[in-house]
Order: structure tokens, then C-alpha cells, then sequence
């Protein structure tokens, strides 16, 4: 830990009461942020590939041709009370009241689910239509955006189990509370990404 | 360090003593403005470079450990006036490399069509451009003369002082089309066009090739270009009038086929339309032009009705189409013909006339008007680069 | 049960025997040499029993000090391989003349141009680049190791996991015979159908897990574990070049995967995102790749920029000139490697405006850049200059370095560009800038930090040696690339027609020839240094009178680096501390909390190189099971709470000891 800014002693040349180090919380933290800032970029390439591709039909169908926008009301519900859930856990987290939590994630899953289970339809629903990814540049691309906002969101609720089941067996631990930290903010920042999906490719897609 | 001095000059003792350094000794107007600005940029930075590297030596020997006599400051590291002049010195090269590099783009962009034909010429007021049409193809290059109705692979000829005009594409993977007497070089690209005005000055026979690896047979991919006086060109022309076959669709896609280290062919006839089906990807008879499909795709697509209006592609040039969870290998089917697709697309052009002269910045002059054909790269289906302004 | 043609596919995929590559004599003479040396190897570590030692103290160890070696030796070892594909190349262009093919087909040939980029800068340049980081940086602020130390060892074995692919493609199919960036439509299905693009593909995705995830692990031990004091304007300029780097790594690197993954996805489901047909456009690949591709070569460039400073003022013994300027140049650099990648294709007709802009961009990264070697000249200036190795290759690289980079500002002008774009002009430019400035840099810094790492120096008579080979090789090699890019001559051609270039060509291959030797003789230094290791032995830990922390502890530092963390007061903080009198404390230990060594990285990299084999090979069962393996093997690893360990004050009272009595015996005899 950098205590850069605090004043010390002129003379002193190293500290005599070392807590040595340890993987500290914050650090964690931090680290972690830089990844999802990372995991930002990729996302933010996809976006760029489907701005660039996004007017590539081949002569094929176009977003007003294939979206559902109440279904994809629908599934923005569920992510964002998702996230809300999850925020409720986050709190219980703080008072340290394990059971509560637990619920609170469970319902947090159950909504990730739904949404997952309304976007595989949507997927499957495109595809046997024929609007496969391969069918244009535009489906290409929509495919691969929605398609990883999906696929982090899959990883997100294993991981979420995995949690569940380690808080359950050591408790709320100081390594369990920072897993839960990092968890929730990767959920958070699977929420801003499908703002952006929902509203650059959905929407927009509609008025195009 | 001596050592790596006299290593130094070595390129330029080399330079001065060696003639077939084509680009610093090049036939052509545009690729002689190059080189003159390469000049250019390489005086300015000297000027810097030079006092560093000498100052490099210099203090190396001066500060040695063994010379006692050195001053020695351990705990000098800081000057503001040499800091501002270490900043400032190349900064100040940099703006007038900034404004010498603004104008020679715009000057020299290959869209460009040339102003001059030479240094101290002045274009004649009535001279037509030659036109050529390049195709990259895998791997050799055909040239169609759209003006003359015939077709040359892997040879190509101007004649000298009048400006030439290259539309170019490729019909598979990325070339770049480079004959460095003449002018540099601008990528050869599938589905797109891009341009090049350029002029040559001396007569000769002189080189060019694909500067853009292509694949297995790219280093077999030359072609000679030949600078002939206004006769000499007439008759090779003629030449080509007299001998060989025509250029057809089939033809085409014959020629098309993947191979190495072609020899010069020569095609008296050539179909009107093959370089814009070519440029289009439509040779392949019953496929949608590129032109006829982003002008559907810009009235938004062809909804539900268009999903299922794909063909399984019955010719093949490759070792293999198709990916291994992919469906089988298509394309997608014209709804018109190829000869009104095209024709389409020019009526639509002559609807919306563009100017190729690139944005001039101030005090740059404008150049007479001479393109005939005036290109409207929006229109035809063909793309620069997608971040272009 | 073998003539059934379905169940070969469905069990091996489309690895059949014919991808084994017994007709290629070269290959397979190639494959012998490798395979003789593999069991010689193995053969030795087992007799003289070293492979427990191995696995123990090296291979799952999570010590940033050893991940760096092993980076290192990555680096070396790959090196060499880089270097054979040159070799290869420069003797084919050598011979291939007046209707010669020379001895290599294009099959052969184009694989090996695109190896010795994908090798040379992937595998090379940037475990040698991240190795050095992951030694010096900790030391250098204080730190006892990194912030997430056992991700420090996972990074490193997706590293090597990475280039065993590469080095698979060897022996096992073909590698891509596309060029370094893999440009599609070449890349793509239909022109390249082979396993070689795939082969690239997997190789840069799992190394490139590893260098995302070490680029998050040292911004994170940088910004968070500084040695109290040590402000951000206190911190060593390696430090900050290291931080610049991994900034750029965190920033870059995720384009890079996401384009691949974009690759991959056209050649394995056929969607169009690159292709010419169904509105795919190649050219969004060209631009998305070098928005990487230009802020890497920065990743490259900025820590050897910082190992020379660290280099100038340690041997000019004097504080760095304009530190302040130096920080703010190298910042600058950082970002503005962002705003230049279009230089790399102003061929593809963007217009002028657009040209010109990425020009002027490109031109203005020349003036930090300017500055920095101002910076580095006035360091020298009133200094007291002790030409030790690592102070020659510094002076080597001022005086190589700005030719490379006039070179680069000329094809920073775009008419000029159009002439030598994708010339040998380039090609020489490009080694000269990487050879020059981060290939000189990192034997500078190897010969600098050496002693830290192993307690003796490096044998200076075959450091000089491979100095002058490397640094004579380097003009021969490259000036006539210089000269024949002038003379039109463009890159990955295999054979030629104009017989007045062949000795030109000649001249190059007898500059690598020299390299051959510098290398050589870099590894004869390693084998003479070992063997004299007793009289090159430095007991001070602080062989070259160095300015930074890692000079205030032992060499080889303890697993622990520093008993009680330093507090800083000054940039050049150990010389601060030696200039006051500061007394190293000899009592008083206590006991260390460290991170446990693990063999999860080991694992999950070896679960991740099998994926790749079988993504590459279509072998759609073993990508199942790995891929389940590799998850399920995660969060297992994920159910192990008991992570770290004490060192006790015991032990660390023994190591203390020990030390204060060699620098006893080390004063007495001085």
C-alpha cells in the first residue's frame, strides 16, 4: 500500500511496524476494475464492428425486419431488477446477515436466467427464420455483440453459484465479501453494456 | 564508434555511386514529386539528427571515467533554458514538416487528378486522360483499356506526357499496385476501387509488381510497363488489336483461376462491362453486384422476403468455401440482371455528379477540370476506406 | 476399426498422418535437431534429478523475481527459433536469383516470414519486455512482490502455452502463410483453408490472456504498492515506463482479442465480418488490428526507453537529466501511439485530409520522443561515463536509434510512404527501431540487472563480443535493406529477377550472419558467466554503485526482497540513502506474510494449450472436454482459501545474518 502522501520523518529510512503483505482488498478491487475496463474495450470493438457493419444487409432482412422491441423490453426488465436484486444482497452483505443474501442472490440468478432464456429464444426464434449470423454483415455482428453480452452474462451466473455455495460453506469472510464485491460489479457492468446494446442496436435499429 | 560512423555513410556513398535507385531516379512526374519530398524531409530532420548523433560521440569520449579533467556535476539535472530548447527545436521541425507534409498530401494524393506533366509543363488544355482499368488478380494483373477495347496481362503501356488515369480492384485477396518509375503505389482491393493519376515522362521499359503479399504465387506477380512516344503506343495498340481472342465473361473467369508466373497475354476484344462486374463481384452469372445490393441495403434491405434468396455457389475458385459450422457455401442471387444492375448504377451516377478533386487547402491551386468520367464512388457500390471523411 | 473414415474424423478431427510433415526434408531434419535436444534435456534434468527442483522453486513458484527469469529464458529460447526463420530468409533471398527458386518453395517460405514476426514480437520481444517488468519493477518500488502473485504465474504459463502452439505448428500441420497481421480475405477460409491461420489465431489468443492479465497485475502493484514516499514523480523512470506499458497492454490488448475472435469466428461458423461477399469489409480488419498494432510497438519500445535511462544516469553516476520532461514525454507517447494507426496503410486511399492527419500525429510522437534522447545526451553531459556493457549498448542504441527513427518520420509523410510502403526500406526501418532500440535496450538491461538476479555479473569479454557482432551485424544487415527498398524492392518476395540486387542481399545475409554470431556469443557469455561465476561474484548487492531500490537489497534479493519495506525521500532513492549514512537495520525481523507457490497456472495453461490443439485440429470432443476441464479445474482452484504462509522472523533473522556478514567480509576485503 502507497502511503504517498502522508509526511514522514526525513531520517527514516524504512518502516519498523511491517504488516507485510498480504493480497489486499483494495488492491483486488482495483485490479479487478482494470480487467472490466478491459472487457469494456472488447465490447467496445464489438460496437464499432456492428456500427461499421450494422447498414450490411446483403440484401437481406434489416433490424426493423426482425426485432421485437416488447420482448426486448421485456428481457431489459429482467437485467436491470437483476441488478437491483443484487444490490439487495449487497446490502445484506454489509449487515452481515448471510441467509437473507442468499435469497437475494438466488433471485438475482433467477432474473439472469430469464434473461438469458428470452435471449436464446430470440436467437433460436432469428435462426429459424433463417436471419442466421451468417446470412449478412449486420447479422454477423448483431449475433456477436448480443451473442457476448450473453455469454458474460452465462459466465456471470456460474460464477454467482460458485459464490453461493463458498459463502455457505466459510460464511461471510473477508475473501467471500471481496468475491461478492468483484461479482457485483462485473453485474453492474453487464447492465451499462446492455444499455448500450439496447439502445444503439435495438432502438436505434427500429428507427433506422 | 568510429566504426559505426563510416558504417553510417555507407547507404549514402552507396547512393551516390549506384543509378538504379528507381525512386530516387524515377521517370515519372508524381513519383519524382515523391522523391523530392522524401528529399526534403530528410534535410529537415538531419538538421537535427546530425548535432545528436556528433553530440553522442562527443560526450561519450569527453565524459569518459578515465578523463580526470572533465567537469563532473553529480547532481545537475536541470536547465530550463535547454529543456525549452529540446522541446522546442523539434517541434519547430515538426511544424514545417506538418505544413510540407499537409500540401504534398493533398498535392500528390493519388486521387488527385495531376495538375502537370511535368515540372515546368503545364498541362495542355485539351489532353484527354488515358484510362486503365487494373485488376489484381491471383496472381497477375490484367489491364482493360476501356478507350481501345482491349485487355493486356501482366503488360501495360502509356505513352509519355499524357496523364493516365488507373481505376483499380482486385478480384480476391489485397495487392498494391506499384510501379516505381511511374508513381507510388495504392492498394488493389476486393469489391472496392481505388484511384491513382499519374504521368511518364521518359520512354523505357520499366517495372512493376503487387507490393502487397497476396499469397503463394505473389513473387511471380511483375508485369513491364512501357513509357512509348504517341506512335509507338498507336502501334502497340494495334498490336494487341491484331493478335489474341476477347476478353469475356467466361473468359474471365477462366483467366481468374489461381496461377503463378503468367506470361503476357494480349486480348483484342473485351467485354464493355467486365471491370464493373468485376468491380462488383458479378462476373459469376445469376450473383447480386455489389452496386445493385448497397443500393437495397440503403433503402433498407429486402425484409423477410430477401433471408432465403441465396444459391449454393456452384463455381468455385478456391481449394475450399465454406466454414465447418457454417451453412454450405452461397451467394446472394441478383434480382435484375447484371447488365441492368449495372446500368442501374450509372444512370444513378450520372444523377449525382461528384468531384474527385480532394478538398484544397488554402493557397493550394486548384487543378483545371479534365476527368471525362466523372467518378462517384458512393454510387458505384465501391468503398474507401470506411473511416474516410 | 481404423478404416472407418467417420470415426477417424470424429476421433482425430482433420488430423490425419498426412499433416505430419515427412516430405518436408527441412522440417524434418529441423524436427530431428529439436527432438534430439528435447531428450538430451529431459535426459539431463532427470539424471541429475532437477525436475523436483523445478517444479517447486521455479515452475509453480508465484516469486515475481522468478517468473521474470523464467520470462527471460522464454524469451532467449524463442529467440532463437525467431532467428533461424531469419537466417532461413535471408539465405533464400541471397540465392533465389535469375530464375534460381532458391532452396525454399512458397509454401515453406511464406510460413516462415510470417513465423519470424508472429515469434519475434509476440514471443520474443514481449516475455523479454514483460520478464524485466515483473523483475525490476517490485524491487524497484519497494514492493515484496506484485499485487496478485499468483495470476503473475499464471500470465507467464499462457505465455509459454502460447508459443508451444507456435512451436506445435512446427512439427504438426503448417503455421499461417499470411504475414504477421494475418490481413483476411487472405486469412481468411477461403483463401487460407489450412490449419495455419488457425494455428495464429489460438497461439496469440492464450498468450494473449496471459499479457492482458500481467498488464492488470502491474498497473495494480504500481499504482498500489509503492514503498511509502515514493510519490508518483519519486518513482524510478523504469517504473513509469513499465506503468505507461501496462497501461497500454490493459488498453490494447483486448482489441487485439477481440479482432481475432472475430477472425476465428469467420473461418470456424462462416459469419461475414471480414469477407468480401454479404457485406463483410477486410479493410475494418486492417484498421482494428494496427489499433493495436501501433500502441504495441510502444509497449515494446517505452520500458527498454526506461531501462536506458535507468542505464545513462547509473553509469554517467549522476541524476537523471530532466526528469520531470522525461515522465511528461513518455506520458505523451502513451497517448498520442493511439492517434497513428492509420499510418500503417495510407495506401488504402483515405483521402488526403485523412492522410495527413494521421501523418502529422505520427511526426508529433517524434518530439517527445527527440526529447527523451536530449534528455539522455545532457544525463551524459558533465557526467563520469563508465563504458560497462550495459552503458555501450545505450550509446550503441542513441547513435542506431535515430536513424531508425528519421526513417520512420519519412514514411510519416504520406507521398513518401507510397513509395516505400511495404518496401525493404520498411522492413529496415522497422528493425531498426525494434533491433536499435528495445532489442539493444534488453541486452542493456539484462547485462544491468544480471547481477541482481543471480548475485555474479555477466562476463564482460563475451558481452563485448556480442556487442560488437550484434552492432556491426546489425548495419550490415539492414543498410542494404535501406538501399534496396530505394531501389523498389518490396518485402516477401522469395524470388528475384534484377541480378544488380543480388549483392545487396548478400551484404544482409552476411550482417545476419554476424547476429548469428552475437547470439552465439550471448550464449557463450551465459555458460562462461556461470562457470566463473565465483569471480564475477558480487556480494554487495549493489555492483554498479545503482541509484534505485533494487540495489538496496541482496543479490539474488530474498524471496521476500526487503526484511522491513524502504521509505523513500528522493528520486534517486538508494542513493539518497547511502548519501545520508543509512544504516542497514540488523535486528528486529519479523515474520513475513507471502503468497504460497501453486501449480494451478501450470495447469490451466497446459487445459488451455489442449483447447487450442483441439479447436485448431477440429477435434470437437477433446475442445468439449478441455474447455470443461479448464472451467471446472478454475473454480476448484477458486475452493482453496489457504493461499499464503509466514515467513518466520526466524528464517528471516537467518537470511539478514547472513548477508550483513558477507558485506562485512566484502568492506574488509575492499
Amino acid at each position: 500500500m502507497a502511503h504517498a502522501d502522508t509526511v514522514i520523518d526525513d531520517t527514516v529510512f524504512h518502516l519498523e511496524d511491517d504488516h507485510g503483505h498480504a493480497e489486499s482488498g483494495s488492491s483486488t478491487m482495483l485490479g479487478f476494475w482494470i480487467y472490466l475496463m478491459s472487457d469494456c474495450l472488447i465490447f467496445a470493438m464489438l460496437f464499432a464492428v456492428y456500427g461499421v457493419l450494422g447498414g450490411n444487409y446483403a440484401a437481406g432482412p434489416a433490424p426493423k425486419d426482425l426485432f421485437d422491441l416488447p420482448l426486448v423490453a421485456l428481457n431489459t426488465t429482467m437485467l436491470l431488477l437483476s441488478s437491483i436484486t443484487y444490490g439487495f444482497a449487497m446490502l445484506e452483505m454489509a449487515k452481515g446477515r448471510v441467509k437473507p443474501m442468499q435469497v437475494w442472490l438466488v433471485i438475482t440468478g433467477l432474473f439472469g436466467l430469464a434473461f438469458l432464456s428470452i435471449e436464446l429464444y430470440e436467437f433460436a426464434h432469428f435462426i429459424h427464420e433463417g436471419a442466421t449470423p451468417q446470412r449478412s454483415g449486420f447479422l454477423s455482428s448483431f449475433f456477436t455483440l448480443v451473442g457476448t453480452h450473453g455469454l458474460h452474462v452465462t459466465f456471470g451466473l456460474i460464477w454467482l453459484v460458485v459464490l453461493m455455495v463458498q459463502v455457505s460453506r466459510h460464511g461471510l469472510i473477508a475473501a467471500n465479501q471481496r468475491r461478492l464485491m468483484c461479482l457485483s460489479m462485473f453485474w453492474h457492468f453487464l447492465d451499462v453494456i446492455w444499455i448500450g446494446v439496447f439502445t444503439f442496436v435495438y432502438l436505434m435499429g427500429m428507427l433506422r | 564508434m568510429s566504426r559505426l560512423r563510416t558504417l553510417f555513410l555507407l547507404p549514402l556513398l552507396a547512393s551516390l555511386g549506384s543509378c538504379s535507385m528507381v525512386v530516387m531516379n524515377p521517370a515519372g512526374d508524381v513519383a519524382a514529386q515523391q522523391r523530392d519530398l522524401l528529399m526534403v524531409s530528410t534535410a529537415l530532420m538531419l538538421i537535427v539528427i546530425i548535432p545528436v548523433m556528433a553530440l553522442t560521440i562527443f560526450f561519450a569520449w569527453r565524459y569518459r571515467q578515465s578523463n580526470r579533467e572533465a567537469r563532473y556535476e553529480p547532481d545537475w539535472d536541470h536547465s530550463t533554458h535547454l529543456e525549452l530548447v529540446i522541446w522546442a527545436v523539434p517541434l519547430l521541425i515538426i511544424i514545417c514538416l506538418g505544413a510540407v507534409t499537409w500540401m504534398g498530401t493533398h498535392l500528390l494524393d493519388p486521387y488527385r487528378p495531376i495538375g502537370r506533366v511535368a515540372a515546368g509543363k503545364p498541362l495542355p488544355p485539351d489532353v484527354r486522360p488515358l484510362e486503365v482499368e487494373v485488376v489484381a488478380l491471383d496472381w497477375k494483373w490484367l489491364f482493360i483499356y476501356p478507350d481501345y477495347g482491349v485487355a493486356m496481362v501482366n503488360e501495360l503501356a502509356a505513352p509519355v506526357d499524357r496523364p493516365i488515369s488507373f481505376r483499380i480492384t482486385s478480384a480476391s485477396v489485397m495487392n498494391s499496385f506499384y510501379i516505381p518509375a511511374l508513381a507510388g503505389q495504392i492498394y488493389a482491393m476486393p469489391g472496392m476501387e481505388t484511384r491513382l493519376h499519374a504521368v511518364i515522362n521518359k520512354s523505357g521499359d520499366y517495372e512493376g509488381f503487387s507490393a502487397n503479399y497476396s499469397g503463394a504465387g505473389f513473387s511471380g506477380m511483375r508485369f513491364a510497363f512501357h513509357g512509348l512516344d504517341d506512335a509507338g503506343f498507336q502501334a502497340w495498340i494495334a498490336k494487341a488489336k491484331d493478335g489474341g481472342g476477347k476478353l469475356d465473361r467466361n473468359g474471365y473467369l477462366e483467366l481468374e483461376q489461381p496461377s503463378e508466373n503468367q506470361p503476357v497475354r494480349h486480348y483484342a476484344a473485351v467485354d464493355a462491362d467486365l471491370y464493373k462486374a468485376i468491380l462488383n463481384m458479378c462476373v459469376e452469372p445469376g450473383k447480386m453486384c455489389m452496386s445493385e445490393m448497397s443500393q437495397i441495403d440503403a433503402k433498407g434491405g429486402l425484409g423477410m422476403a430477401g433471408i432465403r434468396n441465396t444459391l449454393p455457389l456452384l463455381y468455385d475458385k478456391f481449394a475450399r468455401r465454406g466454414t465447418i459450422f457454417g451453412p454450405a457455401p452461397s451467394y446472394v442471387a441478383s434480382i435484375c440482371t447484371t447488365e441492368e444492375a449495372l446500368a442501374a448504377s450509372k444512370a444513378d451516377q450520372s444523377v449525382t455528379p461528384m468531384t474527385s478533386t480532394p478538398i484544397v487547402g488554402a493557397g493550394l491551386q486548384r487543378p483545371p477540370p479534365l476527368s471525362i468520367r466523372l467518378p462517384s464512388p458512393s454510387a458505384t457500390g465501391t468503398l474507401r476506406s470506411p473511416f474516410n471523411s | 476399426m481404423f478404416d472407418n473414415p467417420a470415426l477417424l474424423k470424429a476421433i482425430f478431427g482433420r488430423l490425419t498422418l498426412e499433416s505430419l510433415p515427412l516430405h518436408e526434408p527441412i522440417v524434418v531434419a529441423t524436427f530431428v535437431v529439436v527432438a534430439l535436444g528435447g531428450i538430451a534435456l529431459v535426459g539431463a534434468l532427470t539424471y541429475f534429478k532437477l525436475w523436483g527442483y523445478l517444479w517447486r522453486e521455479w515452475f509453480t513458484s508465484v516469486d515475481h523475481k522468478r517468473i521474470g527469469v523464467m520470462y527471460i529464458v522464454l524469451g532467449i529460447v524463442m529467440l532463437l527459433r525467431g532467428f533461424s526463420d531469419a537466417i532461413m530468409m535471408r539465405l533464400q533471398q541471397a540465392m533465389a536469383f535469375g530464375g534460381s527458386e532458391g532452396y525454399l518453395n512458397s509454401h515453406h517460405y511464406d510460413q516462415i516470414f510470417t513465423a519470424h514476426g508472429v515469434i519475434m514480437i509476440f514471443f520474443v520481444a514481449m516475455p523479454l519486455v514483460t520478464g524485466l517488468m515483473n523483475f525490476v519493477v517490485p524491487l524497484q518500488i519497494g514492493a515484496r512482490d506484485v499485487s496478485f502473485p499468483f495470476l503473475n504465474n499464471f500470465s507467464f504459463w499462457m505465455t509459454v502455452g502460447g508459443a508451444v502452439i507456435v512451436m506445435m505448428s512446427l512439427f504438426v500441420g503448417e503455421f499461417a502463410r499470411t504475414g504477421w497481421l494475418a490481413y483476411p480475405p487472405l486469412s481468411g477460409i477461403g483463401y487460407s483453408p489450412d490449419v495455419g491461420v488457425d494455428y495464429y489465431i489460438w497461439a496469440l489468443q492464450v498468450a494473449g490472456v496471459g499479457t492482458l492479465l500481467s498488464g492488470v497485475n502491474l498497473v495494480c502493484t504500481i499504482v498500489k504498492m509503492r514503498a511509502p514516499g515514493m510519490t508518483m514523480m519519486r518513482m524510478p523512470i523504469f517504473t513509469w515506463t513499465a506503468l505507461c506499458t501496462n497501461v497500454l497492454i490493459v488498453a490494447a490488448f483486448p482489441v487485439l482479442t477481440a479482432v481475432l475472435a472475430l477472425l476465428a469466428l469467420d473461418r470456424y461458423v462462416g459469419t461475414n465480418f471480414f469477407t468480401n461477399d454479404f457485406g463483410g469489409n477486410p479493410m475494418m480488419y486492417v484498421n482494428l488490428i494496427w489499433i493495436w498494432g501501433h500502441p504495441e510497438v510502444y509497449i515494446l519500445i517505452l520500458p527498454a526507453f526506461g531501462i536506458f535511462s535507468e542505464v545513462t544516469s547509473a553509469f554517467c553516476g549522476k541524476r537523471l537529466f530532466g526528469y520531470t520532461s522525461m515522465v511528461y514525454a513518455t506520458i505523451v507517447i502513451t497517448i498520442l501511439s493511439y492517434l497513428v494507426w492509420l499510418h500503417h496503410f495510407f495506401t488504402m486511399g483515405s483521402g488526403a485530409s485523412v492522410n495527413s492527419f494521421f501523418g502529422i500525429t505520427t511526426m508529433i510522437i517524434s518530439i517527445p520522443t527527440g526529447a527523451k534522447i536530449f534528455n539522455w545526451l545532457f544525463t551524459m553531459y558533465r557526467g563520469r561515463i563508465r563504458f560497462e556493457l550495459p552503458m555501450m549498448w545505450t550509446v550503441a542504441f542513441m547513435l542506431t536509434f535515430v536513424v531508425g527513427g528519421m526513417t520512420g518520420v519519412l514514411l510519416a509523410v504520406p507521398p513518401a510512404d507510397f513509395v516505400l510502403h511495404n518496401s525493404l526500406f520498411l522492413v529496415a526501418h522497422f528493425h531498426n527501431v525494434i533491433i536499435g532500440g528495445v532489442l539493444f535496450g534488453l541486452f542493456a538491461g539484462i547485462s544491468y540487472w544480471f547481477p541482481k538476479a543471480f548475485g555474479f555479473r555477466l562476463d564482460p569479454f563475451w558481452g563485448k563480443m556480442s556487442f560488437w557482432f550484434w552492432v556491426v551485424g546489425f548495419w550490415f544487415a539492414f543498410m542494404p535493406l535501406y538501399i534496396l527498398g530505394l531501389m523498389g524492392v518490396t518485402r516477401r518476395l522469395r524470388t528475384f529477377e534484377d541480378p544488380s540486387l543480388q549483392i545487396w542481399f548478400i551484404i544482409a545475409a552476411f550482417g545476419a550472419f554476424l547476429i548469428l554470431l552475437g547470439i552465439l556469443s550471448f550464449l557463450i557469455q551465459i555458460f562462461v558467466s556461470v562457470r566463473r561465476r565465483e569471480q564475477l561474484r558480487d556480494d554487495t548487492g549493489d555492483p554498479w554503485d545503482g541509484r534505485t531500490l533494487e540495489w538496496a537489497t541482496s543479490s539474488p534479493p530474498p524471496a521476500y526482497n526487503f526484511a522491513f519495506t524502504p521509505v523513500v525521500h528522493d528520486l534517486d532513492a538508494w542513493t539518497d540513502m547511502k548519501n545520508r549514512g543509512y544504516q542497514r537495520p540488523l535486528t528486529g525481523f519479523r515474520d513475513i506474510h507471502m503468497p504460497r507457490n501453486t501449480g494451478a497456472g501450470v495447469v490451466l495453461a497446459g487445459l488451455s494449450v489442449v483447447l487450442a490443439m483441439a479447436l485448431i485440429w477440429y477435434i470437437w470432443w477433446l475442445a468439449i472436454v478441455s474447455f470443461v476441464a479448464l472451467i471446472g479445474y478454475a473454480i476448484a482452484h477458486t475452493f482453496n482459501y489457504d493461499r499464503d504462509f509466514h515467513i518466520p522472523s526466524s528464517d528471516v533473522t537467518r537470511v539478514e545474518d547472513e548477508r550483513t556478514r558477507l558485506l562485512a567480509a566484502t568492506s574488509q576485503a575492499g
